[in-house]
């Protein structure tokens, strides 16, 4: 089922939710849309489902126009956030709800709709609690019924709304795996939102990410996490430490490191240069004297955070005052013999900079420069930690 | 030891406050409900059993508990469809005048019942706006049934509507979106997911509905005429025979009512006992 939604608005009273949104869903797909809470994420959700309609704009499912389809025949599977489950139906009565509003004809026998329950049930890993109601299971439980409950229906479309979004952490990652794999098994074209970049990046085939009602960025997770498009997907998508570039002569710096050339041609006179965490590589000048003339700052190491196999560093850079995050593997602390107030050479291995326009002093996205440190020419770099 | 001993006096005074509040409360019920609720039946049969049953047996009195009934009958069904609607319409949708409509529904709780029975009075009475020609197609509101059955109708508006209005709200919408994208039509969606979530709140807002229906004393009074046997009510008849010092036979009456209202009480401490959660917290106001 290929569905192309294409130049998609609505506007609600007091804030436009989505603002000329285009995508194409290829079949079988696994997408994420992700984004924070008011991004135009849910919305789009909804509209897809049949529960509320955009201003302008289409949406063909196969060619045929699907917002002309009734919400009740879109064949679409939609799962809530808070479950929604019936409160006063059991696991059973929930699950066969779909089957069993259909108008008589085409409504399976009384024993089809208990033996695909039945399976239902197997396949969400529930036997046994088909009697219970909803007050008496867990949130994961939950969550797992109000997915056979929108299987039952056999949907083309799979919709999820922030699906994880009120479990807790464990089952979530859990469930999530298991959702992949179910999704692997069935091959149902399936669009979930979330606000968890970790849950989109694990799970989708392809993310969408959206900010303010447009898609900032469309792309392998692959992609959107190593060539983020705009400012705000770097920004969004894991960590990014933000630094101010100024040009010089046909070079832009910050204090004494610089990136050589300019491929704007002297057109801006500022730039904001987005650097990764583990990006970041690190010198000791005590243990390894580095030469001066390499680019590169002198910091000073505030705090280690210990996250398990990772430890983030707190470095400040006087030259700029600004703080800069690094990551590092846990067992290169005792090798660098890191500890707090020891002073550190720092330089960028790999940037994604933006110009910044001269009157209105924002981030140009279209004119992305992808800075890797092998496009420098001089020997004799930094020692990376990983 | 020391925080032990010095809490004992904190812990006694409390106790000492409790207990005043407490007698203070029971001893205002007594004095301003209970005594004259004992009143009514025991004046009711101050003459005896045989006399009590000959007043409700009498003519007039059996056509009012038959009238009061009627009334209800149609009043309470007409409010209970009108109440769902609004309160769906309020806690389902987004339109102009929403907060409107929602202190509409409360006016008939800050109108005096007297002015309610006047406007319709006022309205289709032989001297009101549609007054002459309705009655050049000899239909008779005011001083007749119909008239009854609209002042009731205006006056037990919102109980329905303000019990369900809550509990609809912090349910939301969810659940019948879910029905509506798994196929359901509007009316299954109704009968399948909306109704059984709301069934104990919309059964007691019935119930009050109909406690005040059947009581009801002031817009009724205005719009019956008192026309014994045809347009009084039962608690129009307990003033008449009141007014006409036939004591036995008025509290005969009364304590009928007070049944009743003793009956709906029961029921709806049992439904708040059973069901409490699922009722909203906040019972209407009224008088």
């Amino acid at each position: 089922m290929n569905l192309e939604l294409s130049h998609l608005s609505r506007r609600f009273t007091d804030f436009a939710a989505l603002k000329d949104v285009s995508l194409t869903v290829a079949p079988g797909e696994f997408i994420a849309l992700l984004g924070p809470s008011g991004s135009g994420k849910t919305t789009l959700l909804r509209i897809l489902a049949g529960l509320d309609y955009p201003d302008s704009g289409s949406v063909l499912r196969d060619g045929e126009d699907f917002l002309a389809i009734h919400t009740r025949e879109r064949r679409v599977g939609l799962v809530f956030q808070h479950y929604a489950l019936f409160r006063h139906l059991t696991v059973t009565e929930n699950i066969a709800f779909g089957l069993r509003v259909r108008p008589w004809r085409s409504r399976p026998a009384r024993a089809e709709v208990r033996e695909r329950v039945e399976r239902l049930l197997k396949r969400v890993q529930l036997e046994g609690l088909g009697g219970r109601y909803p007050a008496q299971l867990s949130g994961g439980q939950c969550q797992r019924v109000a997915l056979a409950r929108a299987l039952a229906v056999e949907p083309d479309l799979l919709l999820l709304d922030e699906p994880f979004g009120a479990l807790d952490a464990q089952v979530r990652v859990t469930l999530r795996r298991w959702l992949r794999e179910l999704h692997e098994e069935l091959k149902l074209t399936t669009l979930f939102v979330t606000h968890d970049q970790e849950e989109a990046l694990e799970l989708a085939d392809r993310i969408v990410v959206m900010n303010n009602g447009r898609i900032e960025q469309v792309g392998s997770p692959e992609i959107i996490y190593q060539q983020p498009a705009t400012p705000f997907v770097c920004e969004f998508i894991g960590k990014a430490n933000r630094l101010t570039l100024r040009r010089d002569g046909n070079h832009f710096s910050a204090a004494e490191w610089t990136l050589p050339g300019d491929p704007w041609g002297g057109r801006h006179a500022q730039a904001v240069a987005y650097v990764r965490p583990e990006h970041l590589s690190l010198a000791v000048p005590a243990s390894q004297p580095v030469p001066a003339s390499q680019p590169a700052w002198t910091a000073r190491l505030r705090h280690i955070y210990l996250a398990g196999s990772v430890a983030h560093l707190e470095l400040h850079v006087a030259a700029f005052d600004q703080t800069l995050e690094a990551d590092v593997a846990s067992e290169d602390l005792a090798r660098l013999d890191l500890q707090p107030g020891s002073l550190l050479r720092v330089a960028p291995r790999s940037a994604v900079v933006f110009p910044l326009d001269d009157h209105s002093g924002d981030a140009v996205a279209g004119d992305r420069w992808a800075w890797h440190d092998s496009e420098r020419k001089e020997p004799g770099r930094l020692r990376s930690c990983r | 030891m020391s925080a032990l001993v010095s809490a004992r006096p904190v812990a006694w005074s409390r106790r000492l406050v409790r207990g005043a509040l407490v007698l203070l409360a029971v001893g205002f019920l007594a004095l301003f409900l209970l005594l004259p609720l004992a009143t009514v039946f025991v004046e009711a049969f101050r003459q005896g059993a045989a006399i009590y049953l000959t007043s409700i047996r009498q003519h007039e009195s059996l056509a009012a508990i038959r009238l009061t009934l009627l009334v209800a009958a149609i009043a309470v069904p007409l409010n209970l469809v009108f109440g769902v609607m609004a309160a769906w319409a309020i806690t389902r949708f987004d339109f102009r005048g929403k907060a409107l409509l929602g202190a509409f529904i409360d006016l008939p709780f800050s109108v005096s019942p007297v002015i309610s029975g006047l406007v319709y009075v006022l309205l289709f009475g032989a001297q009101g706006w549609f007054g002459p020609w309705l009655d050049a197609h000899g239909v008779r509101i005011i001083f007749a049934v119909p008239g009854l059955v609209l002042a009731t109708i205006f006056i037990t508006l919102p109980f329905v509507a303000r019990e369900l209005i809550p509990l609809m709200q912090s349910q939301g919408s969810e659940e019948e979106e879910a029905a509506r994208v798994l196929g359901a039509s509007g009316w299954q969606m109704f009968f399948r997911v909306t109704l059984p979530n709301i069934r104990w709140a919309l059964l007691y807002g019935v119930l009050l509905c109909n406690a005040r229906a059947m009581g009801e004393f002031g817009a009724v009074s205005v719009v019956s005429g008192h026309i014994r046997g045809l347009t009084t009510t039962m608690p129009l008849e307990v003033e008449m025979r009141y007014n006409e010092y036939d004591f036995a036979g008025a509290f005969a009456v009364a304590s009928l009512l007070a049944l009743l209202a003793l009956m709906t009480m029961a029921l709806k401490t049992l439904l708040e006992w059973r069901y409490g959660n699922e009722i909203a917290a906040h019972a209407p106001g009224g008088h």
